[in-house]
């Protein structure tokens, strides 16, 4: 099983991610992360799924995604070059005597510090998954109070877009 | 023209030519019936939600034209979930229109309301929930559209009720428009020619008929394939009727209870032609021991069913129809003797095999089927339940008429016959139609025996009562040491059950009784129901055992 990266355009209709939500559990497909937002169409949303499959299952997921009605368009991009991002805000216990420890692992990273407190420091990241991955690790012994991540988003380079086919 | 928002559906129901609902009445969908004996749709009222969406899904069935059924909000919509759920499974074309509480009322737990869009999302093709008056008629004839074209399927249309009551300008929608719904109906041209090379090449090749070639109306191209290059067809259960069944090159049904030479041929076949069949485990059991010698082209219109469950090595996406047009020019008249003698000798050893062909004087199933497919001439629809009863009327019923079998093959549903059967009438009056089912079954779905009083159907009911829910025991007596647990069944006087609904009701207890009974009934005018009490603990054989290869069989044990 290997992590396959989806992009899916969908109409923005109410009920369409609860229709892609109940698609992967009734299928037993494994959702590693899922995101969903505004693409640059009006009324078209757009979709970035981490899925755990082989190749058939793959494949599958995909065919059962076109399937939807309001689904538009579905790609793998595992295999092409794309740009990946996923975002995290770590809120880390912070005291004198570890503040400037972490704020130089905060700069290493290039991540920001977006809120001090008395005891805590958030730290906002933005980057490929494994480089998240890492800066949690070295903050793991600070104590990490509060994580969010919100998944992977994934755009294939070079200048054609996602929708231009649709678009056709 | 302004008009409400009942009066846009059953305006808009007449545009897509539905002659007949099947449905019941209720609060959220009283103003759909007050306004629906202004327009020209006859509504048979069922006695169960459950019976109205397999009454509808037995229409579509029969008829190839998109069945409609109709229930209020709450207990009414959920009632139709088990219909709706067969017509998926079986991709039959629906739509079902059910009320929904008022838009003010959504969300709040009001009486009857229940989320029926969340609950049928994953056994419909598509549903919409209509919020807003001036999206109701576009939604409805987007629904139809879903519903009949690409693998068809149900479609719930959930109103809500002051939109059904609120009124607005109508003017006829435009052409359907949905950008994330494509159909490829034409197949690769350079993927049909190399199927051609593979058929012309192969020297043991058969064709596995599936549902697929009846919903594409591709009964005559697979008739000419199968002649012009001697191939022959096995199909899947719900493909039964794709070629008459007494056609010489026509092997019946295979799988679990296939019959044996057809399993075999399976089995040694070196070219498999897959056309609409989805490879259900009921025919393939384990899919690494199904067709081990085969090289397998799958038609299909749907392309997830390709790879889905059963390897493929060549992939044709679209309508079998179209397929089968393209590739018939280039495929070679040929034949293969060899092989076609090898499946007759097959034929032989299992005829030797068959109860039928048994000296006995019991009141045996297997019999009654046979009596009632000679006294129609093998034409009447026959619509069977689900169970021991399924697999009889299947495996001896030699279905010569298109679309000549409805029963609920993916899900299995027990209860299905009498309401399909109901609906298949509705839609061919002056044929005739035959519910075959089991005692359990008909007890799921027998007040359905006031509607076909209430619309004078002239339908034909034959009951093969075994008191046992007989397909269970069948398996706990051959696996499970026989013990038949929740499997004995009392049942009622069925003949004068049926009477008292006001249907000519017949038992037999006999075998010589069997051919007179049938006769009688044929030549009621109206409705009859026969009570057959068979042998109580008959197996269905062949049976091929859960997790074993169809060719290892279990077969009727040879008379001593």
């Amino acid at each position: 099983m290997t992590k396959h990266t989806l992009i899916a355009l969908m109409e923005d209709k109410p009920g369409v991610l609860n229709r892609v939500a109940s698609l992967f559990r009734r299928r037993s497909f494994n959702i590693a992360s899922l995101t969903v937002g505004h693409s640059e169409t009006p009324g078209i949303s757009r979709m970035t799924v981490v899925v755990d499959a082989d190749g058939a299952g793959i494949e599958q997921v995909e065919k059962q995604l076109y399937k939807l009605v309001n689904i538009t368009k579905v790609s793998d991009v595992s295999h092409e070059p794309t740009v990946v991002r996923e975002l995290a805000l770590i809120k880390v216990h912070a005291t004198a005597p570890t503040r400037a420890e972490i704020m130089q692992l905060v700069d290493i990273f290039r991540a920001k510090v977006v809120d001090v407190a008395a005891e805590s420091l958030t730290i906002e990241i933005t980057g490929p998954e494994d480089k998240v991955d890492s800066l949690v690790q070295l903050l793991r012994p600070f104590g990490i109070k509060e994580l969010v991540r919100t998944g992977r988003v994934a755009m294939v380079r070079g200048s054609n877009g996602q929708a231009t086919q649709l678009a056709n | 023209m302004k008009l409400n928002g009942a009066r846009i559906v059953w305006e808009s129901l007449v545009r897509e030519g539905v002659e007949v609902v099947f449905g019941i009445s209720g609060g959220t969908v009283i103003h759909l019936y007050h306004a629906l004996p202004e327009y020209p749709i006859h509504h048979v009222l069922m006695r169960h939600e459950q019976a109205a969406a397999h009454a509808a899904d037995g229409y579509a069935r029969a008829t190839g034209t998109v069945g409609v059924c109709m229930a209020t909000s709450g207990p009414g919509a959920t009632n139709l979930v088990t219909g709706i759920a067969t017509a998926y499974m079986d991709s039959s074309p629906m739509v079902a229109i059910t009320g929904q509480v008022a838009t003010p009322f959504i969300g709040k737990d009001a009486f009857q309301e229940v989320d029926i869009t969340g609950i049928t999302l994953p056994i419909t093709k598509h549903n919409y929930l209509v919020t807003d008056i001036n999206e109701l008629a576009m939604t409805i004839k987007e629904a139809f559209y879903i519903a009949r074209t690409g693998r068809p399927g149900p479609v719930l249309i959930d109103i809500a009720k002051d939109v059904q009551a609120a009124e607005v300008e109508y003017e006829e929608p435009s052409d359907v428009s949905l950008p994330g719904y494509q159909t490829v109906l034409v197949g690769n041209p350079r993927q049909i020619k190399q199927a051609a090379h593979l058929v012309n090449r192969a020297e043991n090749p058969l064709i596995l008929a599936g549902h697929g070639v009846i919903l594409a109306g591709a009964e005559a191209e697979l008739r000419q394939l199968a002649e012009k290059a001697q191939i022959p067809v096995v199909t899947t259960l719900l493909g039964i009727s794709t070629l008459p069944e007494t056609h010489p090159l026509c092997l019946g049904m295979g799988g679990m209870h296939g019959e044996a030479y057809a399993n075999k041929a399976l089995q040694q076949a070196d070219l498999i032609i897959a056309l609409g069949s989805r490879f259900d485990d009921r025919l393939t059991g384990p899919v690494n021991t199904f067709l081990p010698r085969a090289k397998i082209i799958h038609v299909d219109i749907d392309p997830a069913e390709i790879g889905k469950n059963m390897r493929c090595d060549l992939p044709i996406v679209g309508d079998v129809g179209n397929v089968l047009q393209a590739l018939l020019p280039m495929v070679e008249a040929t034949s293969h003797p060899d092989w076609l003698e090898q499946i007759n000798e097959w034929r032989r050893e299992s005829a030797s095999r068959d109860i039928l062909s048994q000296e006995t004087d019991e009141l045996i199933p297997q019999y009654v089927v046979r009596q009632i497919w000679h006294a129609t001439d093998g034409q009447a629809i026959m619509v069977s339940d689900v169970g021991q009863n399924q697999m009889w009327e299947a495996q001896y019923f030699l279905h010569n008429r298109p679309r000549g079998l409805l029963s609920s093959g993916g899900l299995g549903t027990m209860g299905f016959a009498l309401p399909a059967a109901i609906g298949a009438q509705m839609g061919h009056p002056n044929q005739m139609v035959w519910a075959t089912v089991g005692d359990g079954g008909l007890q799921m779905t027998i007040q359905e025996l006031a509607t076909v009083i209430q619309e004078k159907l002239p339908l034909k009911i034959a009951v093969l009562n075994n008191g046992y829910l007989g397909m269970v025991r069948q398996w706990q007596q051959i696996f499970f040491e026989g013990r038949y647990s929740g499997t004995p069944l009392l049942g009622p006087d069925f003949a004068k059950v049926a009477e008292a609904y006001g249907i000519s009701g017949l038992k037999v207890t006999e075998k010589a009784q069997v051919v007179p009974a049938i006769e009688q009934a044929i030549e009621i005018d109206g409705p009859a129901l026969i009570d057959f009490r068979i042998v109580q603990e008959e197996n269905v054989y062949p049976m091929v055992a859960p997790g074993t290869a169809i060719h290892e069989m279990i077969r009727r044990p040879q008379p001593t």
